[in-house]
């Protein structure tokens, strides 16, 4: 396959950055989307120009280090996906694909399609734990957990803190993100302790960063590549309300 | 130099305990006045990090991601061992250390592997406490499965994401030392040299990703926990970014290297469709449990899975070892299928794969069954290959996924360097010769909650330090050795890219210190692989400077160490004239094709020191004594 590709292309965070167009010839239907990109850096270096720098990491969907749009969707066409899980049978011969960075200001761009996504870990650290200091717990069967209570809590901590669902929101909030941790544990009997202090410490924290709100477009849960549901964002909202109380 | 591996004295049983009774202690208030480091926040370093830090000491813990929860523990799939016998089939943690030992193929030290099954019961405690959603049965309780080389029971698991749930449960005891202030986390950080000040570790040089800035820190003492080697290969399940430059420059500092040649192959990977081909997936092994192995009876069979009848497939591995059938260790599971594939009984369009068929599970449990327990990683191989393995037999094929080998520690996780400590898959020290499925996720969080957090206070407490400061003469030698290093990277401006010669190298490694190993074929890499070296430091093209986010000079990096590691594998893998777990020397087999050991020769650990560059390294042997278990030829028929 030919594809002709157009790529976000920003020195750093003070450049104003721009689109440039390359050509990927001999492209397998085989290879993954982010292999297609290692062969056009190839090509790049070889010319003695600089490659397109992404983050990647796993490459099989699980650490959350990839992300781009493309054609306008976060992690591209297909459902329950990230951008390596993308393999180049989901595009056809002469194809153009437009590729770019997670749009954001919650996320800037530290170069090309590589974005700084450390405003998820400040609001993890804002709470997004249970306080068990090392050794001093119970046996693990001395907390009972139901399956159903036990599958619902995985549901919701499947999250892989890619950001899409914020890249995908006209808002750019990250419910979805920060539902799924407050969610995961305030469904689980070990996350009772804290649950006020948790949900209301980091919604500050997710509006400090400057995420958007939410305004149930659902675009969050469409993009999410573990298909995280916004049920969770109603037991957020749930939550929040309720620890005003 | 001699090799203390500060094994206590006493039964094995009362060995850790009694041990930390005796360590010295840090007073409480004492301990914020000391500084450790700890690189790589993958599970055994987000535990020690968050755990010393809870202790109070005052913790800079670095990462090469953005984020602690990008490592690659969170791509372990399958579980966790723990002898916790909520199955009531007999298991305890002499069973649990019997299995480990056995499936290391008695290449392990005795007293370390008591320990990690001693300790590993407590992990799952600690997960769960962290709101690890592990899978529980309708009345609440955990569940559990069995895993290759055990027959019990004990492997927890979270769905086919246990690594995942493990590593953001660690990393949610980080994130709220963070919170506290008693961890401080450097994120994009590579580190690029260990600084050692009158013998001791006291120190890094890290590169700072983002705009290349290299940056000294001083410390009281240095945890590694920076994972494996795999990526020496090109082709392995490990993430991309792993790579071993961390541990391979504090080799150079004068930590020795353990076992470097042994390394494991994972029987169920997808198969290689190509030369784009970045990286392997890997596929549980936790998928042997409902899966059945086969191969066509007759050579060269092109006809599609479905159309070959019952009674012209060979199960092989039920066929050969009728007791642990399918759920035989990794390093059997492996060398059968490649010997299958070479000898012409392979399927797919390379024919460099064997099936794992469902049909018989789904037929028995159930389509719903099998996707609750499997679904993810069903999913995966229908996204990477097209295929839809509920109706389709899947294809697999052995591929590089584990280094057991790594830096030589002693019982406290100690190098050759003071104050240096080393775990997780960084060091050497548990999986002997080979790796048992579902404890890898164990001895990190083994040794990263509950083992080098006292190990650490005790030498802490124990040893007086000189001040060390961050801007000293040691610090800028080492600043110095890094910085002539880059520049003489981004001054060759060669013909090819990082990938290529990396790929070029792999291949070697593959081919010669790979699956199956002689003499002959190690002779020959030990030719190779100092040319496509030399020809990588003239040759190799790198663009940028080093003053920017720079991925391709990240990688050369990485790349150059690789080459020096990989080297030292086949020099090791030439010296162990024996067969034993992972490392396979095909002059050494039984009748029946299985690892023959030679116990009286090479029961030991071989720890390589470095002895400058282009000097031979100098082999330092650990004997390996069995007081509980006698060293039998391993049997899993």
């Amino acid at each position: 396959m030919k594809i002709t590709l157009k790529v976000w292309r920003q020195k750093d965070q003070n450049d104003e950055g721009r689109f440039v167009e390359y050509t990927a010839d001999h492209v397998s239907p085989d290879m993954s989307f982010l292999e297609m990109l290692d062969v056009v850096n190839i090509g790049l270096v070889k010319k003695g120009e600089t490659p397109v720098a992404f983050d990647h990491d796993c490459r099989e969907g699980i650490c959350g280090s990839c992300g781009m749009m493309i054609n306008g969707r976060a992690h591209g066409p297909g459902r329950g996906i990230a951008t390596c899980q993308l393999h180049m049978r989901s595009f056809r011969d002469g194809d153009t694909i437009v590729i770019e960075p997670w749009r954001s200001n919650a996320f800037p761009v530290l170069k090309d399609l590589m974005v700084d996504r450390t405003s998820f870990d400040r609001i993890m650290q804002a709470g997004g734990y249970t306080s068990a200091k090392t050794g001093g717990v119970p046996d693990g069967n001395a907390i009972l957990i139901p399956k159903p209570v036990a599958d619902e809590a995985f549901d919701a901590a499947a999250c892989i803190g890619c950001g899409a669902c914020v890249a995908a929101c006209p808002n750019s909030s990250a419910m979805l993100f920060v539902s799924a941790k407050v969610s995961q544990l305030a469904l689980l009997p070990q996350g009772q302790a804290e649950r006020t202090a948790r949900v209301q410490r980091m919604i500050a924290q997710m509006d400090e960063e400057k995420f958007g709100s939410c305004s149930n477009t659902y675009a969050c849960e469409a993009e999410c590549p573990k298909q995280i549901s916004v049920t969770h964002i109603a037991r957020l909202n749930r939550e929040f309300v309720a620890s005003q109380f | 130099m001699t090799l203390d591996s500060k094994i206590p004295g006493g039964p094995i049983d009362k060995k850790w305990s009694e041990h930390k009774f005796h360590m010295k202690l840090v007073n409480p208030a004492n301990r914020r006045k000391y500084k450790v480091i700890v690189v790589g926040t993958g599970l055994a370093g987000s535990a020690v990090a968050a755990s010393l830090g809870e202790l109070g000491y005052n913790v800079l813990a670095f990462s090469y991601h953005e984020s602690p929860r990008r490592a690659h523990s969170i791509a372990a799939q399958g579980g966790i061992n723990a002898p916790k016998n909520y199955s009531n089939d007999g298991d305890s943690v002499h069973r649990l250390f019997y299995d480990t030992l056995k499936g290391g193929d008695y290449r392990a030290r005795e007293a370390n592997v008591y320990r990690l099954a001693e300790v590993s019961g407590s992990i799952i405690d600690q997960c769960v406490a962290q709101g690890v959603p592990f899978a529980r049965d309708y009345a609440g309780y955990l569940d559990n499965r069995s895993f290759g080389g055990a027959q019990v029971a004990r492997t927890f698991y979270a769905r086919g994401q246990t690594g995942q749930q493990l590593l953001l449960g660690a990393y949610s005891a980080l994130v709220r030392q963070m919170d506290q202030g008693s961890v401080k986390f450097h994120e994009r950080r590579e580190m690029l040299d260990l600084v050692v000040v009158d013998g001791k570790a006291r120190g890094i040089i890290a590169r700072n990703l983002l705009n290349g800035k290299l940056e000294s820190y001083s410390a009281d003492a240095v945890v590694l926990a920076t994972g494996g080697y795999g990526n020496v290969f090109y082709l392995s399940t490990n993430a991309k970014a792993s790579n071993a430059t961390a541990v391979w420059r504090a080799h150079k500092r004068g930590a020795f290297f353990g076992n470097p040649c042994f390394t494991q192959i994972h029987p169920t990977c997808i198969p290689v469709t190509g030369d784009h081909q970045s990286k392997l997936t890997l596929m549980s092994e936790s998928l042997r449990n409902d899966g059945r192995v086969w191969v066509p009876k007759k050579k060269g069979d092109a006809r599609p899975a479905k159309d070959i009848p019952e009674n012209e497939r060979d199960y092989y591995l039920e066929r050969l070892y009728p007791s642990f059938g399918n759920l035989v260790p990794r390093d059997v599971a492996s060398r059968r299928a490649k010997e299958m594939c070479d000898n012409g009984y392979g399927v797919g369009s390379s024919k460099m794969a064997v099936y794992l068929d469902f049909a018989d599970a789904i037929k028995r449990l159930g389509r719903d069954k099998i996707f609750e327990k499997y679904g993810n990683l069903l999913d995966m191989y229908k996204q990477i290959t097209g295929e839809d393995p509920y109706q389709v037999p899947m294809r697999i094929y052995p591929a590089v996924h584990y280094t057991m080998g790594g830096l030589w520690v002693d019982y406290n996780l100690m190098s050759t360097v003071p104050g240096l400590f080393v775990l997780g898959e960084a060091n050497f020290s548990d999986h002997g010769a080979n790796r048992l499925g579902a404890s890898a996720l164990m001895q990190g969080l083994a040794d990263g909650y509950f083992i080098a957090p006292y190990t650490v206070s005790d030498y802490l407490a124990s040893t007086s330090f000189t001040p060390a400061p961050a801007d000293g003469p040691a610090f800028k030698e080492a600043e110095n050795t890094v910085t002539a290093s880059i520049n003489k990277l981004l001054g060759i401006d060669g013909t090819k890219t990082v990938d290529e010669f990396h790929r070029e190298f792999g291949k070697v490694m593959w081919d010669h210190v790979g699956m199956a190993r002689n003499k002959e074929g190690l002779k020959k890499a030990l030719e190779l692989l100092p040319k496509i070296r030399a020809e990588f430091w003239k040759g190799v093209k790198i663009t940028g400077n080093a003053h920017e986010i720079n991925t391709e000079l990240e990688k050369a990096q990485r790349v150059a160490d690789f080459m020096e590691l990989g080297e030292l594998m086949a020099l090791d893998a030439l010296q162990r004239e024996e067969s034993c777990g992972g490392h396979f020397r095909e002059e050494f087999q039984t009748e029946e094709g299985e690892a023959k050991r030679n116990d009286r020769k090479f029961a030991y650990v071989a720890a390589w020191e470095y002895a400058g560059a282009g000097k031979k390294p100098v082999l330092h042997k650990e004997e390996l004594k069995f007081e509980y278990v006698k060293p039998s030829q391993r049997s899993y028929k």
